[in-house]
């Protein structure tokens, strides 16, 4: 396996993800992702110099909407699905 | 005259013509889910009374003469990652569990535009990430054709009902085959449009740039207008393309007549199955057989696809559901420490497995130091893949082969090894990375007696083509049997049972 | 002997485009809502929700970089910067970062030497704004707001040109008045509506390399950045006079207790993970669509400037204060235009209303009166309908709530009595009843002739033409000459 992921580098990712990985997830994860990578690693057999990375497929550009507003109040429907909500508000652990 | 035993273009006729109702049609669906639902389990959510209700609306509206469209009347299933206004919408997650959305996904607006009747919510591969149904948060789909085996995924649910009859037709989304292969494996009729050509607003994201809504039905034809049905042209969806082609309809009559059909040689290589190999290459030469030009080719790249796409899809992901929170909706911990802890906690629990192994993926292939050997080098491979789509595309009309490698595994085979899954999606995923139009109908049984699904892919833009294909291929082959029927009960569907 | 250091100085300036809906839905950008009640799927981050560009922004976006010589991106995308934050409702922010709008400008500051020195722009990108938090005390919880979720931003990323505080406002005016003359935004920096974090760094003098630079937050006025600049180089200073490293942070800056601390904890990794944005095609700007936004740049203040002087004949003091805000320019422009008498206007724009800003802390944009209703005032002036006092007063009404001074005058019974009759009536009884003063002026005493115009004025309540007073007095006491005693 070429690529080694260490406890360090799971930490660090799932920091980024929001994860929290019980001991034997990590151990998996790191497994995993080491395979993932060495068969993503198949990739660098392709020279790929000067190809432009393609991000859409089509040449769709330049889609726009007019500054009108159109949205009309759907707050008691977005809130409807808050875990917790308060004064018409999202509710989250205390922030500062 | 029974109903489940009619396709969806031709029960609407039905219906039109004063043959049977609606509330009829989602009365026999109803019944069968009845009987079928506890096995299969093809459904997250099954809406009874809306059904009902619906039916009875469509119907007079239909008697009134303001609906007459092909699908007017015709009980449909629609899978779970589609936001359906006031109807629980999981996306087969624990993280979604109780998520009731305020809106409609476009694609089920055009629906209720069309007159369909809405039976309820596939269940799928949580946020369509599997190629078995099996990490639904609710348990997995059985394949109808054989319960012992899997239906296929992500819309496994989808593909699985529209075979057992449990709806007239579904729709599914196809991000590296999630249409294509389920419906191969259950036996149905699966398309995915060109990128752009069905709005993708109101769907619950996994690969933002691959993802397609698309048909799941039991035949060429309803597939074609199930597809004219929800093309639409979304200003709500930036990357939804305006297109004056999509009467998909006038494209079902039998002419292939000169039409060149490319067979890439490297779709045929190691881990083909062989009885899958000879129903597909059998097709080929029913193809031939009506007119078709057909040849081998080398289309180059099939094994950089595969690599590629988990690159984009896990990266594109990992984004796309940072969303899930436990603040705005959804599953929230209970017993948190702070902020931070409150994300980990919730995410963790509320998400599955698979979803967790590609978020962390996706979050390390976009992270500082490796965005440009990872994420970078898969988009340009992806233009690579792409032109070497259209270079194929310059000598062929389409390029034929198998959906999959297999018929559908047992349960609980795919899942140990996640490779060994993606590589399920070979001939599917580059579909997805070219934003290619591909079709999956079936073309044989395996001695199991197990669907095979034959795969034809268009150049974008190029449904039309691929539908007069598959309708000539379909009339050529002649009927095929319906998974509750006509089908051997082999032992292995006793041990599923 | 103590070592002498320079301040690096380069600005993250965030600004609030004008526009009435957000930037990538149709909520409205309006203050004041109750809150959650501007949004909607897009804006709140829902399942299956997708984002479209609201054309308007682009358009700020782009005429802000004409107007501060940047060159226009061609070929541009948005990208999504990822982190978790509650205000932040899908937890990445749409934002541009591989190829934003505008790259590579600069604006022209003047130096507290009074020179001249160009102030790099690196770029400008669009991105959103995040919801706000509101902290209840009581809960232990802090409560989220989506209504500023999404309300359009543009980034204004300055080279590290600056060396000092004054040059960072000097380039913060500039570009404020820049954008507040394209109509792009207000610039508040109170309101938010205009925002700048301040990148710094200090070196010793003379040498090249750039020290160690930290991002300071939450700066809410010129006061809060200047405190905050000579904060952060102290700092630093100390710590590098104590043999410390400075750590590339962002720090937030508490203008109350007049420090910063960092806001950095094991949970932000600061690792964005940009990448381009699947959910939003590319915006590519055409030559059609740069000339016409070319041919749209409003005249800047340099040329009003030039063309005041060319046009008006208006002292050049008054130029200065004019141009110095777009409204205070377009109501002197559109009065004069509508009365014909710019210098009048200016003295109206430079003695009262100057006098009254200072007086109520109003700034130029939240002037309220109109240039119909103040060329109406300055006609009222001159038919002699009212006189000069009764005038201010009513400026002083116009001030507060642009009332219309015609009807004004009529409803308060303000005009001028032009009935010389009863004027004359009037300075017969003034004359009558201060005798001193008639003996005074006939002595050779013109100061006297002050009072009893003022008296005059008193018993016509002030509604008298003063010329007319002044003349009608003179006759009057014309034509009493001294008979008694001869």
């Amino acid at each position: 396996m070429a690529n080694i992921i260490d406890d360090e580098t799971i930490e660090y990712v799932s920091i980024l993800a929001k994860l929290e990985l019980s001991e034997q997830e990590r151990e998996q994860a790191k497994k995993d992702m080491g395979r993932m990578l060495d068969y993503i690693d198949k990739l660098g057999e392709l020279d790929t110099e000067g190809v432009e990375p393609m991000v859409h497929i089509f040449p769709v550009q330049n889609v726009f909407r007019d500054d009108i507003v159109t949205n009309s109040d759907m707050r008691e429907q977005l809130l409807s699905n808050a875990p917790e909500q308060k004064d018409g508000m999202f509710v989250v652990p205390k922030t500062v | 005259m029974n109903l489940l035993d009619m396709g969806a273009v031709e029960l609407a006729a039905a219906i039109r013509d004063g043959k049977a109702t609606a509330v009829d049609a989602v009365r026999a669906s109803l019944e069968r889910i009845e009987e079928k639902e506890a096995l299969y389990h093809c459904y997250v959510t099954i809406d009874r009374k809306g059904a009902l209700a619906q039916a009875e609306a469509v119907q007079s509206r239909i008697e009134r003469g303001e609906l007459n469209g092909p699908l007017a009347g015709v009980p449909a299933a629609v899978k779970d990652n589609l936001c359906t206004a006031g109807m629980l919408t999981t996306c087969s997650s624990g993280m979604l569990k109780n998520f009731v959305p305020a809106y409609s996904a476009e694609v089920v607006l055009n629906l209720h535009r069309a007159g369909a009747v809405i039976l309820g919510k596939t269940n799928m591969d949580e946020f369509a990430m599997g190629s078995t149904t099996e990490t639904s948060a609710f348990g997995e789909t059985r394949n109808p054709w054989n319960p012992a085996h899997v239906p296929g995924g992500s819309s496994g649910g989808s593909a699985a009902a529209a075979a057992a009859g449990e709806c007239f037709y579904a729709l599914g989304s196809d991000t590296g085959g999630s249409i294509r292969q389920p419906a191969s494996f259950c036996g149905v009729v699966g398309m995915k449009s060109t990128y752009g050509t069905v709005s993708r607003y109101g769907l619950i994201a996994y690969g933002s740039s691959l993802d397609q809504i698309g048909p799941i039905a039991r035949n060429v034809t309803d597939c074609a207008a199930v597809l004219e049905a929800i093309a639409s042209h979304d200003e709500k969806d930036s990357t939804s393309m305006e297109r004056p082609d999509t009467d998909f309809m006038s494209a079902l009559y039998e002419d292939v007549q000169g039409m060149r059909i490319g067979i890439p040689k490297d779709y045929f290589g190691e881990g083909l199955d062989e009885e899958v190999r000879n129903a597909v290459l059998g097709a080929a030469k029913l193809l031939e057989e009506k007119g078709a030009i057909v040849e081998e080719f080398d289309l180059r790249l099939v094994d950089y696809a595969v690599p590629a796409y988990y690159t984009i899809a896990a990266a594109e992901a990992s984004s796309n559901l940072e969303r899930f929170d436990g603040i705005k909706y959804g599953y929230r911990t209970t017993d948190y420490n702070g902020l931070h802890g409150l994300y980990k906690k919730t995410r963790s629990e509320g998400f599955g497995e698979e979803v967790k192994r590609r978020i962390m993926l996706g979050s390390f292939v976009l992270s500082s130091g490796y965005y440009d050997a990872y994420y970078l080098k898969a988009l340009k491979v992806k233009a690579l893949i792409k032109r070497a789509f259209d270079d194929a595309f310059s000598g062929y009309d389409l390029i034929l082969g198998p959906t999959a490698p297999t018929t559908a595994p047992k349960l609980g085979e795919s899942l140990a090894d996640p490779i060994k899954m993606y590589l399920g999606d070979i001939y599917t995923i580059s579909v997805n990375l070219a934003g290619l139009p591909g079709i999956s109908l079936p073309c044989g049984l395996d001695g199991a007696g197990l669907p095979i699904g034959l795969q034809l892919i268009g150049n974008c833009f190029q449904e039309k083509k691929l539908i007069r294909a598959a309708y000539t291929y379909e009339k050529a082959r002649g009927i095929f049997p319906a998974a509750n029927e006509g089908v051997k009960i082999t032992s292995d569907r006793k041990a599923g049972e | 002997m103590a070592k002498e250091y320079e301040t690096v100085i380069g600005l993250e300036v965030h600004v609030e485009l004008a526009a009435k809906t957000k930037i990538f839905c149709g909520c409205p950008t309006a203050f004041g809502g109750a809150p959650n009640t501007h949004t909607c799927p897009v804006c709140t981050g829902m399942p299956g929700s997708l984002p479209v560009l609201n054309k308007k922004v682009l358009e700020y976006a782009v005429s802000v970089g004409i107007a501060t010589n940047c060159e226009i991106t061609r070929y541009g995308r948005f990208d999504r910067k990822n982190y978790f934050y509650p205000d932040n409702p899908q937890n990445y922010q749409i934002s541009q970062l591989y190829l934003p709008v505008c790259r590579n400008g600069g604006v022209e500051i003047e130096t507290a030497e009074g020179g001249k020195k160009i102030i790099g722009i690196h770029e400008i990108h669009m991105e959103e704004d995040a919801g706000k938090l509101f902290h209840d005390e009581w809960e232990n919880c802090s409560l989220v707001d989506y209504n500023r979720s999404g309300v359009p931003l543009i980034e204004i990323v300055s080279e590290p040109d600056m060396r000092s505080a004054e040059e960072v406002i000097a380039y913060l005016e500039k570009l404020r008045l820049i954008i507040q003359y394209l109509g792009a935004s207000d610039c508040k920096l109170q309101e938010g509506s205009m925002r700048a974090d301040v990148n710094l760094s200090v070196r010793e003098a003379g040498t090249e390399a750039f020290g160690t630079r930290t991002e300071m937050k939450n700066l809410n006025s010129f006061k809060a950045i200047m405190r905050a600049i000579a904060g952060e180089r102290e700092r630093q200073i100390d710590l590098i006079e104590e043999g410390k490293e400075v750590v590339q942070e962002t720090r937030r800056w508490d203008d109350a207790k007049g420090e910063s601390y960092a806001m950095r904890s094991k949970e932000d990794a600061q690792d964005y993970r940009y990448f381009p944005d699947p959910d939003l095609v590319p915006v590519v700007i055409s030559d059609e669509m740069l000339e016409e936004l070319k041919s749209r740049q409003p005249e800047f203040r340099e040329a009003k400037m030039a063309r005041y002087r060319e046009e008006y004949g208006i002292p050049e003091y008054d130029i200065d204060i004019i141009t110095g805000t777009k409204h205070m320019a377009d109501l002197f422009e559109e009065t004069s235009a509508l009365c014909g008498q710019p210098k009048k206007v200016s003295n109206w724009l430079m003695g009262e209303t100057m006098r009254l800003m200072k007086e109520k802390e109003t700034d130029a944009e939240e002037l309220r009166f109109s240039p119909e209703n103040l060329a109406k005032l300055i006609a009222l002036v001159d038919s002699k309908a009212v006189n000069g006092q009764v005038a201010k007063e009513v400026f002083e009404v116009m001030f507060e709530g642009n009332i219309d001074p015609e009807k004004y005058v009529e409803e308060h019974g303000l005009k001028t009595v032009n009935d010389e009759g009863a004027l004359r009536k009037a300075v017969e009884e003034v004359i009558a009843g201060n005798p001193q003063s008639v003996e005074d002026y006939r002595g050779g005493k013109e100061k006297a002739l002050g009072f009893l115009v003022g008296q005059t004025m008193k018993a016509m309540k002030g509604k008298a033409d003063p010329a007319m007073v002044n003349r009608v007095l003179r006759e009057e006491l014309a034509k009493r000459p001294i008979s008694e005693g001869e």
